[in-house]
Order: structure tokens, then C-alpha cells, then sequence
């Protein structure tokens, strides 16, 4: 399966490598580099490459590309997505997935895909298994370890991989137990000049922080499961048991995990918490251009539009912005043509807005093309679909645990045309 | 230089470095010195050791990040260059380290060595140094020494055998782990002298205790494959043994290996397929996938193909859609050959088995999985069910946008095939702005294979904002892409090629030249209309430079120059004019141009065309000499030309076939879906073929196994904890369909098989008391209503835990056999109990295997065992209890839960336990009730989106024919509401067959349908088989031309006798007594009026406008009293959308719902506006042009409203 991983950086250079099988050249990364410069956007360069004796797979996550080489056939996804993993492990370990901090880390990433892979096949890659394996590095332990010499890897042998569990280790102990919910929704829409909504959908995840004793067995049920279109599950939830009763039961694995992703129905009409009223022109002739813009909230359910940013990529011929904020900060940059404006809190009685002009390149002739805004926003509790969890229980464990849902929704891919 | 001073005071070290000032600068960069300061290094010289330790830092990379980074930039000939000379002396403080005693010494440098193999640097002459701790007692120091033996094992094979003794110790090590970890190791050495000891090693470990242990045999198999291809015999041996193996851990890792070795011997498989099949969910995701791939490959070879007949009716459908004839041809071939051998296609049991097993699995998180359940759905599952996969693939869609690519190719492919499909997700693949490129073309491509007459007006708009992108190549594309729909959909040609030539003014050349080239290949279709576009272009020559576009319109213009006859010789002249100053390939279509003008029209062009062959005759490019000398000699009559000169006007004159625009995915499928060869076009180093399907299918009996239960179970208990999660492993088809066949279906029914079924009494109250603890789970769900605020009220916590003691209590005063305890198991519930139901279902389980008559004897026997093979049948109570949930909201707030059970009980057998084969089947009968008193409640605080709420879980069923009088056959029937795909004027019914009797029921289909005039039927296709016990829901359409008439037609089907005698004798009689007739039955549909509507969206305003117009006689207002339950805004939108099928328009004021409708027949708008008064009353008003349906739409709302 997988042969080689090679971790390119932004500037092309590879600076981890590591085999599995009998070692590959780096030179193979050649037409990888080949492909980079090809494309015009880091996202744009294929996730598969066919060099003539192997097949490079790459996926790009923090600026840095992951580059798997393959020598035969394999499902390209099941390659992507573990590499997909491989990097939310990292940044479970490191906190953040940069070239430097696996440049510092490069022991516990070397162990890491060691025990990730056997044979280029996936062996462990259930963090909390790994995290038996190997010990997650703190601040505190690597002092101690300088001091005392001791090591990351861990001193008993993990049981993770032997139980039906896979997901959970034994013998987990807290003073405080407590599960921690979050309902996150994001909402994704395009909205077409007139305002009227072209396409939204919701997407929304459960993700779960959970700290309890032992082997707890919980069910969450909602209030309304039926809204729930599509859904996809951690491992551990009983699917018969959602199929049967829309009930989520599950032996939580120990920490941070998403539990659930689901997809509202597209046949609800779904809320727009925002609305955007703009005006863009360019005059043909002139070197000037008008921009408009105000937001403006809509069935927020009462709730305050926060950390709202607009940001837009205009035309190319646009050479400067002169641009006057109602409130919040923006830049605009020359070079890339991006303009963002912070906005903050959406004021329902002030509404904010942005206004002023575009100096055009002289000369030029007017863009045709209109610029797409993008928009950023959160709403703090409230779910956006109405989804409402109903209770958490808990089986297997005498204890009482602390139980906590926050809701909160978001801007996933939000555009207006404009 | 300075650096160089830096360098620790090390003689050996001056003495190197001095020797070149390269090398010397290189050491200073070397990742293992650190050249921080230099008085540390006068320290170093009197404690060397615990000095460097110290100043290194933590990790070993602490030190590379520093100054290694110069040197790794360039690697190849300096780093050879330096490893010769300076690495012994970076190599030598290494060496002393892992010579010292201390662990913590040896773990530095072996950290260190790490980094540097991580950098791709050279380490291999530390081989010795490093070999020797391979039996260090610390465990980390183990590993990396592990990981550099790996990698470096295959250069230095001698030494390597040092570490083999190690490894064989280990191999006896009492741990598992332990044992594991060797073996992994020792497979990993690439080292050719090893390879007996590693087949004994793997031998021996694929009969160890431990499934882990055989796990890492299945791993290892590979890796000595690799190593020495010749073991393949000695290997396939084990890989047989280990498939074998009932453990989820080995199953994947054994199917790799089998995959890798030996993906021919399919054999191998058979007496596993049932196993792996119902052990795969509880694979672990990366094993799920190459189990799912291999078992497709598997199922293309053993079973028959479950569209040999399908692909008949429906082809006809979906035949209109294609313009190209080529396609059609290929279809009727193929029907031709269908026909020919055309038989009654029965599904095999197995695979069914692997389609219901695999489907929960497109739930994953993990895309891989999803995409293989995809591809076996695609490839294996009768066209109706393929649709089911549509939803999870576009949920990927939201992935990484690496994810997104891979499965946009796969959905591309699809489209192609079945369209409708993804047909209603077309929004899902609507672009932003923000995608990469790459990923808009992609979806670019979707969408033009998902456009059809119905949807291509909306895609066209879509399309016209996506050519104003500020991205040029998608923008070229997009152009193409419109091309395309215009040559596949005859009716919007004309618009297309209207928004193209107004393109043709486009600023942005770029533009212009795809659109020109694009409207060149449609042109060609129709000439004849189109010449004042084809002026239009001849005006444009002046402006386009871009040579395709030009060459574009010069052909068009040489070729259809009869329709332009005045302008074509201008052209000439002005390209004659620029000749010598264009590109290769406008030249070419000069001459071409020339030489058709000259056949034409001879008298103007003559002169033009010699001038133009003469500029040729003498061009740089000799493809351009040549054509002009063949065509000279062609076209313009000389002595010596001969016989073609007289055919010179077909040669150039011919009708050319107008070019098919096609999808590049076209042909993409005769690769596996989801594989690398796949997405490449291309195959990939060892790709298997998906074979086609066989003629005739193989002999099933290979895959039964004859199980000896007993064993298994303790296998599997001995590798399984005691903590098992409940979810299922479904049990074998046959156990299905007798337990389900045992089921009393309606109370009624009791009676008549009650007396015979006295044997099977436990069973009954099994699934009774299962039930019961199901609903008392919905029953605390209900309880929340008592609390009214969030979920976790103290007081229910203590109520849980009262309830707890007592279940206790009567589970220590309970014997532990399985009796009809049906009172006691009432009470109590949870956990305890349910394991006991289990164990009672078991026994009838385990009875219907034997086939004995002797149940109780056996199954108490059976019950002692607490094992996890309980959870098989959990999984078809768990598909029984949903139903149930229905109980709780009839109960009064204060009734105890006690009572709620009791009350579940009683009404038990009045539900049908929903079919596993009706995916669509809305599963949840709450009734709205409930619902609306939950919702109710959460809007104490906020607000809900009331916008929100989904009609479709209030689905109603009707009955379409009781199972009595449908001698076994029950149909029900609900209007699904979704859009009817192949006739969007159509209802959408959704019809949903149950086979009671315990045998087969044969071709399901509709006739004679006795309608109104003016309404029409689109029948499902026939269903060819109905096994005993299974359900299966089909969709048909109907017309009611917005009128509640009912549709009235037959239902026939074959089937055998119903037989009611009891299970146990079915075995003997069905053998004898098979006598088959043929039933039909008259069935009538009627609708409500509120499913003879779709949702319209309106704005506000919109709403207002229409309802201006629909005032006086059309508007039928009325009033009414809110019923008790209806205290909000919200309960009022739930009412109404469950009664219509309307949907909710936006309204400024909180006092008014409105909705609007469109009537599915004739299109006409239906708004309902209710207004809501302090008082308690509410105005209702329809509009509504059709008036009879107006009346009866009031009605039903003020009924819906007033309960």
C-alpha cells in the first residue's frame, strides 16, 4: 500500500521522509515538484500524480503536502484519508501541524508513523490507542525527561488494540467526571445578486469532550431526530440502535472526539441569519468604481451576529480601495486584490456598512466580472436547524457525571454574488 | 571561517577539518554537533559526555533545526562527498554514546540517529553501534534502534543477522505484545537469508492465542511475499488458515495479505463469505475498505446480474433523455441479448446478505469506507437500490478538498450511468468562487451530465454567472460545458447558441475563442438556420486572434460558404492578404477555405486560390507545402490529373457528421468505481479486473459452512470482552425470514395463528417484553414533558436511580431461565432485561435453525451462555422496537412510566415491524402530537426556526390492500412527497409490499388501471420476486390532474397457495404442496387534496403579489377556533405542512403563517395564509385558482387546526 511519505513545505523542500517498505528516492518527488509548479494555487496541483513507476498521492494541510508514493493500485481515498489522519494526529499531539513543530517533534513523529503503518497498511491510528503508545509531549515532560532521561513511549504495554473497544483504553480514572457537548452548525449558501437564496444547506457536527471513570455507556437522544437528514457516525455509535429508535448509544472513546457529523434536510427551508445589501460598479470610462456594501441581520432567532468578516476578491483591474467603515477595521491588498473587513457584532440598530470607491487602472476598460463576498459569522446558542438535545444518560457506571451542550452556529462556504 | 573555530577541541576533529574548507563548513552545519558557544566546548573536552547531553537539548531535533539546515537543501554529490570524510567524526560521538552504559545516553543518540534518517541523511556505517542494543531493556531505546534496523537491514545483511536471535526470543515471549512486536520486526528486515526463519515464525504465529498476534502474522505474509515471491504456496496455506479466523482484528488484515498474494484465488473465499460478510462492520475502518473491495470482486464472479431484466423497462425511460443514436444502438443490442435469455431473476441469498450488510457502513466517518460501499452498490445492487448511496457521497462533498476530487471523479462516472440518482442534489454541485480549480471543472462536469429538459434552465443560469468568473479556465470550460448541454438537449439548442453568440462580443479573447469554437461543432448540426450567425462570426475574423478561434470560423465559413455565397470570397481575399503572417493551423483552413470556394464558386475565387496556394507553395512548415500541392493537384483541372479530379467536390464537399459532444467519464466505468485506475484512465500496477457478471450463476452451495456453534462461540468469547458494544452482527437470511414469518402482524390476526403457533409462545412474549423496555426509553423521553425546561433535571436523575435498585431487585428474585414472565419482565427494564429478551429470541433462533421440534429443551441449554451472538438478533428487535415508540404521547403528563409500559404492551401487536428492505420508509410514527408538545416545549425559551421543521417524518400510510384479503400480500402505500423523477407533473406514491405468507410471491406488477380521463399512471417495474417474510417498496407515479379522483387499477402477482399451517410443518409441505396461481387484486388510490401539491418558494413579496391576484372568487376565506394544542406558530406550520404538502414562506409578522404550493398536475399556485388572533381564533384563507381544490384544501386545514 503505502510506500513512502515524503513532507514537502511551502517552499518545496522536503524535510521529513520516511519508508515503509524498501527505500524510494526522493528524486521520485521530482514530478511532484514538476506538477507544483504548474499549478497556479497550491490547492490546484492533483491529488494524483502518475510518475512511471509509481503513483504519488498528496494531500495539502497547513502548508505543508503530504506526499504518499504508491507503487499499485489502491483506493486513492483510502490513501487520502489516512493521510488526513496523519496529520490530525499530529496537530492531537503537537497542538498545531507546522513544519517547525515537527521539525522539533521529529522522534515522536517518527514513532508515530511507525506505529501507524505496518507495511504500508494502517495498523493503530485511534489516537487514544496512540496516545498509549506514545505519550503526547508537554512542556512538563520534556523538562523531565531532559532531566531524568526518561522517555515518551510508554512504560506498560497498551491493551487498546486487544479489547472490542478499539477506540477506548481501560482503566480510566477522573475526579471530575464530565461530558461536554458542542452543537456546532455551520450554514452553507450562495446567494445570487437579488438576495434570494440560490442553494443553503446545513452542516452540522457533535463534537464531544468527554472525561469519565471507567466504561461508560451513554445515550444521547434529540428532541427532534427527524431533522437529521444524513449522518455519519465515530465508530462507536450502535448504528441499529439510531436506525431503530434515532437514539445515540455509544461507549465513548476518552477525551476530545466528534461523535456525529449530520446534513439537515435540503428540503427545509433553512434561515439566513444574515442579509448583505451591496453595490458594486464600475463606470465605463472612468477610472472609478462604487462600493456599497451593508449587513444587516435576518431570522437570527433573537440572538446577536457575532465575529462577522466579509472578505472579497475583486477584479484585477482594481489598483486601490478607498473605503470608509461604519465600524471595524478593513484592508485591502493591493497585490492579491483581497479585501477583508472585520466587522465584529452586527448592531441591529446601527447596521454596518462599508462605503467609498475603487480607483481603476487608467485606461482600462471596466471588469466584467463581479466580485463573490464571502462572509464569516458566528451565533453563539443557538442551533440554526432547531436541533435540540433532549438528555444524556449514562449506563455502566455508578457515579454522576457533570453533562454540558452548547450550541452554536456558523458561516461554513457563505457567498453572495453579487 | 569563524564557524569553523567553534568547532569542539577534538584532535581528530582539527585534523579533518583542516583538510578542506568545504568539508570543514558542512561539519559545522552537521545536525549532530551544535555549535552553540565556544567556551562549552573547552568543558566538553574534560567531560565529554554528560556535557553534550545536556547542551543538545530535548529532542533530537532540537539540533537540526538549528544548522542543519543549510545542508539539507542540497542533497546528492556533497553529501557523499562529506559523509566520507567528516562522518566518522560526527559518527564517533554517536558510537560512544550508545556504548556508554547509561540509557539515557543511548536514547540521545539513538534520537538523534532518528532525525537523521528522517532527514533522508545517511547513517547506514553506525550499523554495528547501533545493532548492539538491540536487546536494550528500555523501551524506548528498542524501538528506534527497531526503526533504524528496518530501514537499514536490507545494506548490511551480515550484521543484521546479529539481531535475528533477539527476535526469535521474543517470539516465545509470554506477552502477546511482545510477541507481536517481534514478529513485526523480524518481517520487516528485508534480508533474503531469513526468510525460512520468518515463514516458521509466521506459521507459528498464525496459530497463537492472541488474535493480535495472528493479526501481525497477516501483516507479515505481505512482507515475505515481497521478499521472496517463491513462499507464494507456502503462504496462500496460511492465508487460508487465517481466513478462517472469526475475529473482527484479523479479518481485514487477513484480506490485505490475500489481496497482495493471491486476488485470483477466489475460491479461497467461499466458505468465508458469510462470515466476513457479517463481520464487517465491526472491522476496523481501514480493513472495511479492502474487504468491500475484494468482496465485489468476489460477488461479480458468484452472483447473477441483478439488472438482467430491470435494464429493459427501464432503459426505455431513460433512452428519450440521450440525443447521440450510437448509444441507443448499443441499448437495443443490449435488450436484444437480454431478451434472448430472459428468465426470471431471482437475487441470491448471499447477496443480499452483503448489500444489507454493507449499507449501514455508507454512515461511516471515514470517506474511504463510504466510497468502497459506493462502488459495491453501484456495481452490484439492482438499479433501484443504487440510489441510496447518492446522499453519502454528496455528504464527502463537505470533506477536504482532496476528498472532494476523488469523489467528484467517481460521481462524474455515475452520472453517466444513473442520472437520476443525483438528480436532486443538483444544488449540492453548485460552484463557489472559492473552489480550486480543479474541483470547479469537475463539478462542471456533474452538472452538465445531470442536465435534462426538466432542470437544464436552471443550470443554464447557473452556468451564465459561472462565465463571468474571474478564473479564465473555468471559465473556457464552462463554455464547453454549454456546448454540451446544448447538443444533448435538442429544445434549449437554440437559447444556447443565442447566450454564445452574444458572448462572441465578450471582452476577454479567451472567451471569444472558446465560445467560437464551441458554437462551430453545434452549428454544424444545423446549418441551415443559423447563417446569420455564421456572418456574424465572419465579421469577428477581424478582431479573434487566438489561431483556434480563427481556424474555427474559417472552416465554418469554407464549409457551409453556400449559405454566406457573398461574404465567403471577401474572407478569402482578406486572409489571403495576412497569409504569410498566421499560424500553422489557420493557414491550413486558408487553404481549405480556398480550395471549397474554389469548387463552389470557381468564377470569383480562382485568381484568390492560386495566389493563396502560390503564398503556400513556398511556406516554411512542410505540412503546408504539401496540403497545398495535393490540393492543386486536386481541385484545379490539369492534363495530368486523373480520375479523383472529377470527385474533387465530395472529397471536400461531403456532409460531415456533426461531432458528439461527449464526457470525458464516458467510458470510465468498466473500472472498479473508487480505485486508482479509476480516476488515472488508466490501469494501475496490479489492478484487478472487475469481471462481468456470469452467464449462469455458480453453484451457491460452496459458500455453506457447516457450523459448529459451540466452537465459535468460545472463540469468539475468548477474543471478545465482556464489554460488547450491542451493535449486530445481522444474522443469516434464513433465521430473518422465519422469525419474521412467526410475527403476528395486526392483533386481529392473533386468533388465526395463535392456536398453531402455541410452541412459539416464549417467543412471543420475548419480542412483548422487548418491546416494552424499548418504549419505556421512549417513555423517559417523554418524560421531559413533566419537567418542561432543558434535558437533565435533577429529579429524573433520582427517579432513574430508584428504578435502578428495583430493576435489581427483581432481577436477584428472578430465575434465570427463560419462562413466560411477562408481568415481571414489565416492570422491568434496562440492560438486564433486554439481555434476557435476547436470550429468548435466541432460543427461537437457535430452534429455527435445528429445525427441531424440541425447542425448549434446546434453547435452554443455549440460554446459559451469555455471548455475544445475543446481539445478532438484537438486531432485529431493534428494528421491531421502533414502532413502538409510537405509545408514549397518548399517556396522560402524570401517568406513571409503569403504566406507559402496560399500555405499550397491550397495543403491541398492532404494529408491523418495519422492513429492513424499505430504506425510505419513514420509520418514525410519532404522531404529530408528541411531537408537537415536545416542540412546544423547547420554545419556552426561544424561538425556534419554525421554518425548519420537516414535514416528511408525518408521512401517513394508507392501506392499499390488507394482508387477508391480499391472501398474504399486505400493501400500504404514503405519498413519499418527493419529486417524481421521471414525470415531475406526477404524485410521487410510494408503495411498500410485505409478503406475509412463508413462501415467495413472483412478479409484482400493475394492470389495467381503470383511471379517469386525463390522468395517468407510470407503473413501478415489475417486482420480480417477493420472498416470504421481506418487504420492498417500490415508487410509482400517478397523475391525478389535480383532482381527488382515485386511481384504480390491479394489482397481480403469482405466489403459491397461501399455506397456514405452522413453521415447523413448512418444511415438508412447501416441498410438496407447490401449486402456483396467479392473484389479482383491484386496489384504488385516492389522495388527500393536500398531497396533490408541491412546496413553491415564494419571497414575502412574491407572496403578496400572487395573492393580489388571486382575490374574489378564487380566495375562500374562513374562520375557525384553534384547537387546544395548537398554542403556537410553530405547532400551526407543523399542522398544516403535515395536511398539505406546502411549504412555509418567510412573513415579517409572527402573528401569520403563510404557505404556498404549486398543484403538481397543472401548476397552479395554492397560498394559504393563517392568521392568528389574541383571542384564541385565527382567520384561514386559501387562494387558490383551481376552486374545488381550494374548498376541499380549507377543509382539511380547519380540521387539522381545530383537533
Amino acid at each position: 500500500m503505502i510506500h513512502s511519505l515524503f513532507l514537502v513545505n511551502a517552499s518545496g523542500d522536503i524535510f521529513l521522509e520516511k519508508h515503509w517498505k524498501s527505500v524510494v528516492s526522493r528524486s521520485v518527488c521530482d514530478y511532484f515538484f514538476e506538477a507544483l509548479e504548474r499549478a497556479t494555487e497550491p490547492e490546484n496541483v492533483p491529488p494524483v500524480i502518475p510518475t512511471p513507476h509509481h503513483y504519488l498521492i498528496n494531500v495539502l494541510r497547513h502548508r505543508i503536502y503530504f506526499v504518499a508514493v504508491i507503487q499499485s493500485e489502491v483506493p486513492p481515498l483510502f490513501v487520502i484519508e489516512f493521510l488526513h489522519r496523519v496529520v490530525d494526529t499530529f496537530q492531537d499531539y503537537f497542538g498545531v501541524c507546522t513544519e517547525a513543530a515537527i521539525k522539533d517533534n521529529v522522534v515522536v513523529v517518527y514513532e508515530l508513523l511507525e506505529e501507524m503503518l505496518d507495511n504500508g497498511f494502517p495498523l493503530a491510528t485511534e489516537s487514544n490507542i496512540l496516545k498509549e503508545l506514545i505519550k503526547p509531549p508537554t512542556i512538563l515532560r520534556t523538562v523531565v525527561n531532559t532531566i531524568t532521561g526518561s522517555t515518551n513511549v510508554g512504560e506498560q504495554l497498551p491493551t487498546g488494540q486487544l479489547s472490542v473497544v478499539p477506540w477506548r483504553r481501560t482503566g480510566v480514572k477522573y475526579t471530575n467526571n464530565e461530558a461536554y457537548f458542542d452543537v456546532v452548525e455551520e450554514i452553507d449558501a450562495i446567494i445570487d445578486k437579488s438576495g434570494s437564496t440560490i442553494t443553503a444547506e446545513i452542516q452540522g457536527v457533535i463534537d464531544a469532550c468527554v472525561k469519565l471513570t471507567g466504561m461508560p455507556d451513554l445515550t444521547l437522544s434529540f428532541m427532534n431526530p427527524r431533522l437529521l437528514d444524513d449522518v455519519s457516525f465515530h465508530p462507536c455509535v450502535r448504528f441499529k440502535r439510531w436506525e431503530a429508535e434515532r437514539i445515540l448509544s455509544f461507549i465513548p472513546p476518552d477525551g476530545n472526539f466528534r461523535l456525529l457529523s449530520y446534513h439537515v434536510s435540503s428540503q427545509n427551508l433553512v434561515a439566513i441569519p444574515v442579509y448583505v445589501k451591496h453595490n458594486i460598479s464600475f463606470r465605463e470610462g472612468s477610472s472609478q468604481g462604487r462600493f456599497e456594501l451593508t449587513l444587516g441581520p435576518k431570522q437570527t432567532m433573537g440572538k446577536a451576529v457575532e465575529s462577522v468578516l466579509v472578505s472579497s476578491q475583486l477584479p484585477r483591474g482594481v489598483l486601490n480601495a478607498n473605503l470608509n467603515p461604519s465600524q471595524g477595521t478593513y484592508t485591502f491588498d493591493p497585490v492579491t486584490k483581497l479585501l477583508s473587513w472585520d466587522v465584529g457584532k452586527i448592531n441591529p440598530q446601527k447596521l454596518p456598512s462599508l462605503k467609498g470607491s475603487m480607483s481603476l487602472q487608467a485606461g482600462a476598460s471596466k471588469p466584467d466580472e463581479n466580485p463573490t463576498i464571502n462572509i464569516q459569522f458566528k451565533i453563539q446558542q443557538l442551533a440554526i436547524s432547531g436541533l435540540k438535545v433532549n438528555r444524556l444518560d449514562m449506563y455502566g457506571e455508578k457515579y454522576k457525571p457533570f453533562k454540558g451542550i452548547k450550541y452554536m452556529t456558523k458561516a461554513g462556504k457563505f457567498q453572495v454574488r453579487t | 571561517m569563524q564557524k569553523l573555530l567553534q568547532l569542539p577541541v577534538n584532535a581528530v576533529n582539527i585534523v579533518k577539518s583542516v583538510q578542506g574548507v568545504a568539508q570543514g563548513q558542512e561539519e559545522a552545519l552537521s545536525p549532530v554537533l551544535t555549535p552553540d558557544s565556544g567556551p562549552q566546548n573547552w568543558y566538553s573536552a574534560v567531560q565529554p559526555e554528560e556535557l553534550r547531553h545536556l547542551r543538545s537539548g530535548g529532542t533530537g531535533g532540537g539540533g537540526g533545526s538549528g544548522g542543519g539546515e543549510g545542508s539539507e537543501d542540497r542533497p546528492g554529490q556533497e553529501e557523499g562527498l562529506t559523509s566520507v570524510q567528516s562522518q566518522p567524526l560526527r559518527h564517533d560521538d554517536l558510537k560512544e554514546m550508545l556504548d556508554s552504559n547509561k540509557d539515557s545516553l543511548k536514547l540521545e543518540a539513538m534520537k538523534r540517529i532518528v532525525a537523521m534518517i528522517a532527514r533522508g541523511k545517511n547513517a547506514s556505517d553506525l550499523f554495528p553501534a547501533v545493532v548492539k542494543n538491540v536487546a536494550c531493556k528500555n523501551i524506548e531505546v528498542k524501538k528506534l534502534v527497531y526503526v533504524y534496523l528496518v530501514r537499514y537491514a536490507e545494506e548490511q545483511q551480515d550484521l543484521a543477522l546479529l539481531s535475528i536471535s533477539t527476535f526469535q526470543r521474543g517470539l516465545k515471549d509470554p506477552n502477546q505484545l511482545i510477541r507481536a512486536s517481534a514478529l513485526r520486526v523480524l518481517s520487516s528486515i528485508r534480508v533474503t537469508i531469513i526468510v525460512p526463519i520468518m515463514m516458521l515464525a509466521i506459521k507459528e504465529a498464525a496459530s497463537d492465542m492472541s488474535p493480535y498476534v495472528r493479526k501481525t502474522a497477516a501483516h507479515a505474509i505481505p512482507k515475505l511475499h515481497s521478499l521472496d515471491p517463491e513462499q507464494k504456496d507456502q503462504l496462500i496455506e496460511v492465508i487460508e488458515k487465517l481466513l478462517a479466523d472469526k475475529t473482527t482484528l484479523v479479518a481485514g488484515s487477513v484480506v490485505m495479505a490475500f489481496e497482495e498474494v493471491c486476488p485470483d484465488r477466489i475460491d479461497l473465499i467461499h466458505k468465508n463469505y458469510r462470515k466476513l460478510c457479517n463481520l464487517l462492520i465491526d472491522v476496523e475502518e481501514w480493513g472495511q475498505v479492502v474487504i468491500i473491495n475484494m468482496l465485489t470482486r468476489y460477488a461479480r464472479t458468484q452472483f447473477l446480474n441483478p439488472n438482467i431484466n430491470e435494464s429493459l423497462l427501464e432503459d426505455s425511460g431513460e433512452k428519450a433523455f440521450y440525443a447521440s443514436d450510437d448509444e441507443e444502438d448499443e441499448d437495443k443490442k443490449a435488450e436484444a441479448a437480454t431478451l434472448a435469455k430472459r428468465k426470471p431473476y431471482v437475487m441470491d441469498p448471499d447477496h443480499r446478505l452483503l448489500l444489507r450488510n454493507t449499507k449501514p457502513l455508507l454512515q461511516s466517518r471515514n470517506a474511504a469506507v463510504v466510497m468502497a460501499v459506493a462502488q459495491l452498490y453501484f456495481h452490484l445492487a439492482p438499479k433501484a437500490e443504487v440510489g441510496i448511496i447518492a446522499k453519502a457521497l454528496v455528504r464527502l462533498m463537505r470533506s477536504h478538498s482532496e476528498v472532494q476530487y476523488v469523489v467528484l471523479q467517481n460521481v462524474a462516472t455515475m452520472t453517466i450511468k444513473r442520472r437520476g440518482m443525483f438528480e436532486p442534489y443538483l444544488k449540492s454541485f453548485y460552484i463557489r468562487s472559492t473552489d480550486p480549480t480543479q474541483i470547479k471543472i469537475l463539478k462542471l462536469e456533474v452538472l452538465t451530465n445531470l442536465a435534462n429538459e426538466t432542470n437544464i434552465s436552471t443550470i443554464l443560469r447557473e452556468f451564465q454567472t459561472y462565465i463571468k468568473s474571474m478564473d479564465k479556465d473555468f471559465v473556457a470550460a464552462s463554455i464547453q460545458a454549454i456546448g454540451r448541454c446544448a447538443t444533448n438537449i435538442g429544445e434549449v439548442r437554440d437559447t444556447c447558441l443565442n447566450g454564445l453568440v452574444q458572448l462572441l462580443s465578450n471582452r476577454d479573447e479567451l472567451v471569444v475563442a472558446e465560445s467560437v469554437v464551441v458554437i462551430k461543432k453545434l452549428l454544424q448540426m444545423q446549418p441551415e438556420q443559423h447563417s446569420d450567425i455564421i456572418k456574424h462570426m465572419a465579421k469577428l475574423i477581424d478582431n479573434i486572434q487566438v489561431p483556434m478561434a480563427r481556424a474555427s470560423i474559417l472552416w465554418l465559413i469554407g464549409e457551409y460558404c453556400e449559405h454566406v455565397p457573398k461574404i465567403a470570397p471577401d474572407v478569402l481575399r482578406k486572409m489571403a492578404k495576412s497569409f504569410t503572417n498566421e499560424e500553422d493551423i489557420v493557414k491550413l483552413q486558408i487553404i481549405n477555405l480556398a480550395a471549397k470556394l474554389y469548387l463552389t464558386n470557381s468564377k470569383q475565387t480562382k485568381l484568390l486560390t492560386q495566389y493563396v496556394l502560390n503564398l503556400a507553395k513556398y511556406d516554411q512548415n512542410y505540412d503546408i507545402r504539401d496540403r497545398a500541392r495535393f490540393i492543386r493537384q486536386l481541385i484545379v483541372p490539369t492534363d495530368k490529373s486523373g480520375a479523383l479530379n472529377k470527385y474533387a467536390k465530395k472529397l471536400f464537399l461531403a456532409l460531415k457528421p456533426a461531432p458528439v459532444l461527449e464526457s470525458p467519464f464516458k467510458d470510465r466505468d468498466h473500472f472498479q468505481l473508487g480505485s486508482l485506475s479509476h480516476l488515472l484512465n488508466a490501469k494501475a500496477g496490479g489492478y484487478q479486473e472487475l469481471p462481468d457478471w456470469p452467464e449462469s450463476a455458480p453453484d451457491p452451495s460452496v459458500r455453506n459452512v457447516e457450523v459448529k456453534d459451540s466452537v465459535i462461540r468460545l472463540l469468539e468469547r475468548v477474543t471478545t470482552l465482556t464489554s460488547i458494544p450491542e451493535w449486530s452482527k445481522c444474522t443469516s437470511r434464513k433465521d430473518r425470514k422465519e422469525k419474521k414469518v412467526e410475527k403476528p402482524f395486526y392483533s386481529d390476526s392473533e386468533g388465526e395463528s395463535g392456536p398453531t403457533e402455541s410452541a412459539d409462545s416464549e417467543s412471543d412474549s420475548g419480542s412483548g417484553s422487548e418491546s416494552a423496555s424499548g418504549s419505556e426509553e421512549s417513555g423517559s423521553g417523554s418524560e421531559s414533558e413533566d419537567s418542561g425546561e432543558e434535558s437533565e433535571s435533577e429529579e429524573e436523575e433520582e427517579d432513574e436511580e430508584d428504578q435502578k435498585k428495583k430493576r435489581k431487585k427483581l432481577d436477584k428474585t428472578k430465575p434465570k431461565k427463560p419462562v413466560v414472565e411477562s408481568a415481571e419482565s414489565e416492570q422491568s427494564s434496562g440492560a438486564e432485561d433486554r439481555k434476557r429478551v435476547r436470550k429468548a429470541v435466541k432460543n427461537q433462533k437457535s430452534a429455527s435453525e435445528s429445525e427441531s421440534e424440541s425447542e425448549s429443551s434446546e434453547s435452554d441449554d443455549e440460554s446459559e451462555e451469555e455471548s455475544e451472538e445475543e446481539s445478532e438478533s438484537d438486531t432485529d428487535i431493534r428494528k421491531k422496537k421502533a414502532p413502538v415508540s409510537k405509545q408514549p404521547p397518548k399517556q396522560s403528563k402524570k401517568e406513571s412510566k409503569k403504566e406507559t409500559q402496560e399500555m405499550s404492551l397491550l397495543d403491541l401487536d398492532d404494529f408491523e415491524p418495519s422492513p429492513a428492505s424499505a430504506p425510505v420508509t419513514p420509520v418514525n410514527f410519532l404522531s404529530s402530537s408528541l411531537v408537537s408538545d415536545l416542540e412546544g416545549l423547547s420554545l419556552t425559551d426561544t424561538i425556534l426556526a419554525p421554518t425548519t421543521i420537516a414535514p416528511s417524518g408525518l408521512i401517513k400510510m394508507y392501506e392499499l390492500l390488507h394482508r387477508i384479503t391480499g391472501e398474504g400480500l399486505g400493501v400500504e402505500y404514503c405519498f413519499s412527497r418527493q419529486p417524481f423523477s421521471p414525470d415531475p407533473n406526477m404524485v410521487a406514491v410510494q408503495i411498500q409490499f410485505t409478503n406475509n405468507t412463508n413462501s415467495e410471491t413472483k412478479n409484482l406488477h400493475i394492470e389495467e388501471p381503470r383511471l379517469q380521463s386525463g390522468m395517468r399512471i407510470r407503473e413501478f417495474a415489475e417486482i420480480e420476486v417477493l420472498a416470504a417474510g421481506e418487504s420492498v417498496t417500490v415508487v410509482m407515479g400517478i397523475d391525478f390532474c389535480d383532482s381527488t379522483q382515485a386511481a384504480n387499477f390491479q394489482l397481480c402477482s403469482q405466489g403459491q397457495k397461501a399455506l397456514r399451517f405452522h413453521q415447523k410443518y413448512l418444511n415438508f409441505c412447501s416441498k410438496d404442496a407447490q401449486s402456483t396461481h396467479t392473484r389479482k387484486f383491484f386496489v384504488s388510490i385516492q389522495p388527500p387534496v393536500g398531497e396533490l401539491m408541491t412546496p413553491a418558494f415564494l419571497t414575502e413579496n412574491d407572496f403578496k403579489k400572487e395573492q393580489g391576484k388571486l382575490m374574489g372568487m378564487n380566495e375562500i376565506s374562513e374562520k375557525l377556533t384553534l384547537g387546544g394544542k395548537c398554542v403556537n406558530e410553530h405547532v400551526i406550520v407543523e399542522r398544516v405542512t403535515a395536511t398539505a404538502n406546502l411549504s412555509r414562506v418567510p412573513c415579517g409578522s409572527d402573528k401569520e403563517c403563510r404557505f404556498a404550493g404549486k398543484t403538481v398536475s397543472s401548476g397552479c399556485l395554492v397560498l394559504v395564509t393563517v392568521a392568528t388572533k389574541d383571542t384564541g381564533g385565527a382567520q384561514l384563507t386559501v387562494n387558490c385558482e383551481k376552486m374545488v381544490i381550494g374548498t376541499m384544501l380549507v377543509k382539511d386545514i380547519l380540521q387539522a387546526l381545530s383537533q
